[in-house]
């Protein structure tokens, strides 16, 4: 469950991003692809290589929504819930507990590279248990 | 048997060469307590666990984290025959230990957090890659002999 002082840290780290959340969002996508070539077995349609537009973009959509449930940190199941429905109905990926478990890990060693010391054990428990909740949200409807 | 590409060898190498054994060791473990906790069920002989700074300040955990990261050293030196470096290990974490290798995969994954916040941009995505798939194969040799 995310505290009080998680939300605080969470929102916090966000900030500090300082508009590079979507070189963020494209970078974390690039290592996901990277180091989790499974993971690309979801974009047969998109050009993966290294700084493609189409990773861009959709790097810059999961930040966007990412960046809309740390705003509604109180009500995640709402923020989240159209992107429930289409991960659930449309896009099926495998149940998000995997493929999340792995844009976490991207996501966060891209954080880390950019905040160094600043991505302490706290912020780290904090981003890994709010990207577990996203999960948990759009998994809700699966079946 | 796992093959590793030059490049990949040269990743590994260089990213090891710059780690403190010590410091990187206890961060690691510390921080697998910290971001999973129940992962100090099997640490309660350590002393005070109760909250982050108590984690990272433990003697015990910190050297735990240096005995873990050093047996990783090992694994490094003996990257064509993991299973067989990690035959004693294994069979250690499964009949005394009683350790769920699932707790290994964590323990890799922030292993490359640590790394990635130590080296910032120079933890380059081909580097990242390299460490999942060596803390991947680590897991797996660990893992090798649970029955």
């Amino acid at each position: 469950m995310l505290t009080a002082e998680d939300k605080k840290l969470i929102q916090q780290t966000w900030g500090k991003l300082g508009g590079a959340e979507e070189e963020v969002g494209a970078e974390a996508l690039w290592r996901m692809f990277h180091s989790y070539p499974p993971t690309k077995t979801y974009f047969p349609h998109f050009d993966l290589s290294q700084g493609s537009d189409q990773i861009r973009s959709h790097g810059k959509k999961v930040v966007a929504a990412l960046g809309n449930a740390i705003k509604n940190l109180d009500n995640l199941s709402q923020a989240l819930s159209e992107l429930s429905n289409l991960h659930a109905y449309n896009l099926r990926v495998d149940p998000p507990r995997f493929s999340l478990q792995f844009l976490s890990q991207c996501l966060q060693v891209a954080l880390a590279t950019r905040l160094g010391k600043e991505y302490t054990p706290e912020v780290h428990s904090a981003v890994d248990k709010f990207m577990s909740a996203v999960a948990s949200v759009l998994a809700e409807k699966y079946r | 048997m796992v093959h590793w590409t030059a490049e990949e060898k040269q990743l590994i190498a260089s990213v090891w060469g710059k780690v403190s054994v010590e410091q990187c060791g206890a961060e690691a473990l510390a921080r697998l307590l910290i971001v999973y906790p129940w992962t100090q069920r099997f640490f309660s002989s350590f002393g005070n666990l109760s909250s982050p700074t108590a984690i990272i300040s433990n003697p015990k955990v910190r050297a735990h984290g240096k005995k873990v990261l050093t047996s990783f050293g090992e694994a490094i030196k003996n990257l064509d025959n993991l299973k067989g470096t990690y035959c004693k290990l294994s069979e250690l974490h499964c009949d005394k230990l009683h350790v769920d290798p699932e707790n290994f995969r964590l323990l890799g994954d922030i292993l490359v957090i640590v790394l990635a916040a130590h080296f910032t941009k120079d933890f380059t995505p081909a580097c990242q890659a390299t460490w999942q798939k060596l803390v991947g194969v680590v897991a797996h040799a660990l893992a090798h002999k649970y029955h």
